[in-house]
């Protein structure tokens, strides 16, 4: 049997436990109120079997990098699956060691269905091994990379906790302004998980549309040849400057605007309203169910909580990513930079977001350490420093193309 | 620190970072320093010539210099040659020399160009564009018009006619 | 100048909050309130606070700042994102020679956002004015506030603060006071304290009724360590400016040709270019590429050159050679503080024609080969004994001009004309033909001679990006520096206990600058091992 097919195994295995692990950690929580129980028992015994079980999801996931390591003969950080799939690999282990340190369960409750959701984005995008292209060649790659990936995984950390934090703290009685924007937060994380669901279930049913470009592109040898596009979502947005060369479940509203750059901006356009289309319908289905704020219904499982430790543990998290980050994402990478290309900053977008996200956690820590921005502010802050880094990692590569645009959905 | 001391270094330190700022802001405006402009030298240097040994831009100090950076596939090069052909006739004895910098062509190319307008004003070859580069030549033609000291009295891109030769060249004769 | 006296006899400077000798909160409305002064800069005055009279001060003052740097931290972020909205002009995907064509694009590309776009000025802004300012900013506000906390903190800090006024350990966030175990003097439990502190790696400070124990000081100074890193990291990117620090070329080179590097005495030549592709042994997973290929590298074998008589440009190069080797992507040719890097390439250009003349009236007789050298060709080539030919027009890329004769488009051989005469001395014969676009037309219908087509030369023209950064070692070692300070500040905290005796009670307080966690599980372990009585509060709580 080939390696990659062990490593793909091994994935999946560590897939499913994250999924058991998340249902276990919510009903850690969720049940500590069932009739019958003690909550604090409840809490402790489903916690220590849900902790157990993202361990050995850890481990599977560790089998999965090393073997597809050797499979493809480099590190599994070479394109978009292989990334995501490491974030979450980062994500997973951040928390472990958080873990270690403030043994709370609850974060767990968080911090897994968040790299399921992470796990879930990364089988999106195609799964090949693919050797490496020349700019690819360099052992920055395997350093810079996993570097970045694991500030950003401890970053993910401190903004689960502080999304616990908000949802801990902020009371629900009344509507206020804080109330609605931390519902949003968590319609946009229904839209991530409602785009996953679309993505993988449309691939399932095999509903393509093909488009071909009206200009043809040119292969490096200097022939022309014709360009297609497929889109595996029925399509509302057809690219500008093409025809349908095969029908799909619908027909196109309407075109992309012609400044979208690259053949694919209007397949990612089209992506990108079907994810906020599916997350709008998972959380007015939600709300429908519990009528009331998502918020407030998942308020009553954590009551008990020290908000001041789930603050700490954000705020430790955030501390201990953000140099982290800054060697991988910015110092690793200007020194790759100037490896590959001769200069150790060129204010590419990527480069820009990556200094943005850098910036952002600096003033963080500033008004943290200096104007006392402690609990909700600093909350809020963590939410929107996750949020900055998704842009990152996810629109950078979407809507603006660069010398990073080396893979994407 | 007293008080007098704590002003002192107030000061030492805000004009450093003052002029910080200033070279800061002079290297974002000014590109690229070592650009040709009006007023400066013009940078010497030497070529071989199509007909002949080379010259150098240091031989012809002392007269006016008109030069003229050129190639075939330009139309407006071509359109402008017989004018400062004529115009290099008429103050060739009032110390005027016409020079055409030819980019990057090889002489098989050039001479039935040249003998076409009957042009006998040297013509140098600038096989690497290395000249081309030092004088950050983009769209051709460029001609600078350089006095007899050495100087850059003038930079014109685009086609010159005889008129507008013989008002620049009056400012450049020895 | 208006000073404090704090009831304990020492003066303080205006602007301190904790008096530097006793700690005790300094405005009588604090002793009353709950609130306790922050522990931040130990509740020390800034220099920069108390004088406001004159413009330097004043300056000086609002750099002095955190919120004005948090703002201009801002400032930036929100700038930067805004530059990646349309791209920058050096990522334009087309050519644009001019400043109207760079206009045009925005224009025509994004239409009226882009042209407002444009007009801003948006399309260069990390190089323009303002931006620029807004970076010298952040680093005068990086230098002015670290010097102004660095020195009265160091003050502080250098003085341990060991015998300290109950309502500074009141005030911590962390609080116990209970009576004093009746079956121990003080002396024996300041030594079982202190005993279980020193095993947790904690320095003692103690007189015969107080302890301090403090660990992890140094991370104090972890903020101003990698703020000095970022100054030089600045001053590192400010550098690159000065003329010879930083150099940026690029040269075409075709194969077998030696070029000038502009701006440096240097020369290269590519002896091969060539791009290698993985072959489906290779890939580790069978892939659809749907006829595509995946480039294995990019590689130019290249000799790179001194030119000893470079001082005027453009006269007869004298080359040494100084290195020769690969240049692969990723895997620059470095030469003192240049570099050559593999960043473009034009695979399959015509590099000279090939030809054989035939004798056709003598049944296409081959008489010899023909080389025509489309960068530099000859005059006159000798084909065989008594036959030669001569060239006499080339035009690199034929088009028919207005006016009726052939010119040439470009100066790169793109569509080769060539009109040649064929001269047989011996049989005293003289034939003109033309090539034009792949086919031989001969002057004469019954000609005596004839050219055969053969493979033109291909050759590979290698795109290299030459680079020079002299600055980059400071930008390296302020990197470095930054490093180090932010792992100093956050992976250690400064940790302070105080235990002392008052009134037959003891108090413990401990105060940390980060991880109340860490702390409190100490002190709660130090409280067991010692098995005294005594609940700790948290203020946070209320």
């Amino acid at each position: 049997m080939p390696l990659y097919q062990v490593s793909d195994w091994l994935l999946d295995i560590a897939f499913i436990l994250y999924v058991l692990s998340s249902v276990v950690f919510i009903v850690a929580m969720t049940g500590k109120n069932w009739a019958g129980r003690d909550p604090k028992q409840h809490e402790i015994k489903f916690g220590r079997i849900a902790y157990w079980m993202a361990v050995i999801g850890f481990i599977a996931q560790t089998g999965y990098v090393i073997t597809r390591w050797i499979a493809g003969g480099h590190s599994p950080t070479s394109n978009m699956f292989e990334f995501m799939a490491f974030l979450d690999y980062c994500i997973i282990l951040a928390y472990l060691i958080i873990y270690r340190i403030y043994k709370l369960t609850v974060i767990g409750a968080f911090v897994l269905p968040l790299g399921v959701i992470m796990l879930a984005y990364s089988y999106v995008f195609p799964k090949e091994i693919t050797p490496l292209i020349p700019s690819l060649q360099s052992y920055w790659l395997h350093i810079h990379v996993t570097t970045a990936a694991l500030g950003e995984g401890i970053l993910a950390v401190g903004f689960a906790a502080g999304l616990m934090y908000l949802i801990l703290t902020i009371p629900q009685k009344v509507a206020t302004k804080s109330t609605r924007w931390l519902e949003i937060v968590l319609a946009v994380v229904l839209m991530l998980v409602g785009f996953i669901a679309m993505e993988s279930t449309f691939a399932r049913m095999d509903q393509k549309t093909v488009f071909e470009m009206t200009q043809p592109s040119t292969t490096p040898t200097g022939q022309a040849s014709p360009q297609k596009v497929e889109y595996t979502l029925p399509a509302i947005v057809a690219p500008a400057n093409s025809t349908i060369m095969k029908e799909g479940p619908m027909s196109p509203w309407f075109t992309a605007p012609e400044w979208m750059e690259g053949k694919d901006a209007a397949r990612k356009l089209n992506t990108m309203i079907w994810s906020v289309i599916s997350g709008v319908v998972l959380y007015g289905g939600l709300r429908l169910i519990f009528r009331k704020r998502l918020a407030a219904a998942i308020q009553p499982s954590l009551e008990g909580i020290d908000p001041d430790l789930v603050d700490e543990i954000s705020y430790r998290a955030i501390s201990i990513g953000y140099p982290v980050f800054t060697l991988g994402a910015l110092i690793f990478a200007m020194i790759w930079a100037h490896e590959a290309w001769g200069r150790f900053w060129g204010w590419d977008p990527k480069e820009v977001w990556a200094l943005i996200v850098w910036l952002f956690y600096s003033a963080y820590l500033h008004l943290r350490l200096s104007r006392g921005w402690i609990g909700a502010k600093s909350a809020w802050m963590s939410v929107i420093g996750f949020v900055i880094i998704l842009i990152t990692l996810v629109v950078v590569n979407l809507v603006i193309a660069g010398l990073h645009s080396y893979a994407g959905v | 620190m007293n008080k007098k001391n704590r002003i002192y270094v107030r000061v030492a330190i805000l004009g450093l970072l003052l002029v910080a700022l200033v070279f800061a802001l002079y290297s974002s405006f000014v590109k690229d320093p070592n650009a040709v402009k009006v007023g400066s030298t013009a940078p010497n240097f030497s070529l071989e010539q199509l007909h002949g040994s080379d010259l150098a831009l240091d031989d012809l100090k002392g007269k006016g210099v008109v030069l003229n950076f050129w190639g075939t596939w330009c139309e407006p090069c071509k359109a402008e040659m017989p004018a400062l052909q004529k115009k290099y006739e008429t103050y060739k004895d009032k110390g005027l020399v016409v020079v055409g910098v030819n980019i990057g062509e090889s002489p098989i190319t050039i001479e039935p160009f040249i003998n076409q307008f009957g042009i006998d004003f040297p013509i140098l070859l600038d096989r690497k564009s290395q000249i081309t580069k030092l004088y950050r030549i983009g769209p051709i033609p460029t001609t600078f018009f350089i006095s007899p000291e050495g100087k850059v009295e003038e930079i014109f891109i685009g086609q010159l006619n005889e008129a507008m030769i013989a008002s620049k060249v009056e400012k450049i004769l020895p | 100048m208006d000073q404090r006296k704090c009831e304990c006899g020492h003066t303080n400077p205006v602007g301190t909050l904790l008096c530097e000798s006793c700690g005790k909160p300094l405005d009588i409305e604090l002793v009353e309130q709950k609130e306790f002064p922050d522990m931040r800069y130990e509740g020390m005055a800034r220099r920069s606070q108390t004088y406001t009279t004159r413009i330097v001060d004043r300056v000086w003052n609002t750099f002095s700042s955190v919120k004005i740097a948090i703002w201009i931290i801002v400032v930036i972020l929100v700038a930067s994102g805004l530059g990646t909205i349309f791209p920058q002009q050096q990522f334009i995907p087309v050519p644009v020679p001019t400043e109207l064509d760079v206009e045009r694009f925005y224009t025509d590309t994004y239409g009226v956002l882009g042209t407002i776009y444009y007009q801003l000025g948006m399309h260069n802004m990390y190089s323009s004015w303002w931006f620029v300012t807004l970076l010298v900013m952040l680093g005068t506000s990086l230098i002015i506030c670290s010097l102004d906390r660095v020195i009265p903190l160091y003050k502080a800090l250098n003085k341990p603060r060991l015998n300290q006024h109950k309502s500074f350990l009141k005030g911590q966030k962390l609080y116990a006071e209970a009576p004093k175990p009746a079956d121990r003097s003080e002396q024996e439990l300041l030594e079982q304290t202190a005993q279980a502190l020193k095993k947790k790696g904690y320095y003692l400070f103690q007189t015969d009724r107080a302890l301090l124990a403090e660990k992890g000081r140094f991370s104090r100074w972890g903020p101003y360590i990698n703020h000095i890193g970022l100054i030089l990291f600045l001053i590192g990117v400010l550098m690159r400016s000065l003329p010879g620090f930083h150099l940026d070329e690029y040269v075409w080179v075709r194969e077998g040709e030696t070029v000038p590097i502009p701006e440096t005495p240097y020369y290269v030549k590519n002896v091969a270019y060539k791009t290698e592709y993985y072959t489906e042994e290779e890939m580790p997973q069978k892939l659809d590429l749907n006829g595509g290929a995946i480039a294995k590298s990019y590689q130019t074998d290249a000799i790179l050159y001194l030119n000893r008589n470079a001082d005027i440009p453009g006269a007869k190069p004298d080359l040494v050679e100084v290195k020769s080797g690969p240049i692969i992507v990723n895997h620059p040719m470095k030469h003192e503080s240049i570099y050559l890097y593999q960043s473009g390439f034009q695979e399959m250009q015509l590099g000279a024609l090939n030809f054989t003349l035939l004798d056709v009236k003598n049944g296409n007789k081959e008489i010899g080969p023909i080389k025509l050298d489309l960068y530099n060709p000859e005059r006159d080539i000798q084909v065989a004994e008594g036959y030669k030919v001569r060239v006499l027009d080339y035009f690199p890329d034929f088009a028919m001009g207005k006016d009726g004769k052939p010119i040439t488009q470009t100066n790169l051989p793109k569509n080769p004309m060539f009109a040649m005469e064929i001269v047989s001395e011996r049989d005293a014969i003289n034939e003109k033909v033309v090539y034009l676009e792949g086919s031989i037309l001969t002057q004469k219908n019954d000609a005596q001679f004839g050219l055969k087509i053969s493979m033109p030369d291909l050759i590979d023209i290698t795109g290299l990006n030459v680079r020079t950064d002299k600055a980059l070692p400071l930008v390296w070692v302020g990197s470095f520096i930054f490093m180090i300070g932010v792992v100093m500040g956050f992976f250690w905290q400064h940790r302070r206990i105080w235990i002392q005796f008052q009134d037959g009670n003891i108090l413990i307080a401990g105060h940390t600058n980060k991880n109340w966690f860490g702390l409190r599980k100490e002190v709660e372990g130090m409280v067991q091992q010692t098995n005294l009585s005594v609940t700790l509060e948290d203020k946070s709580k209320v």
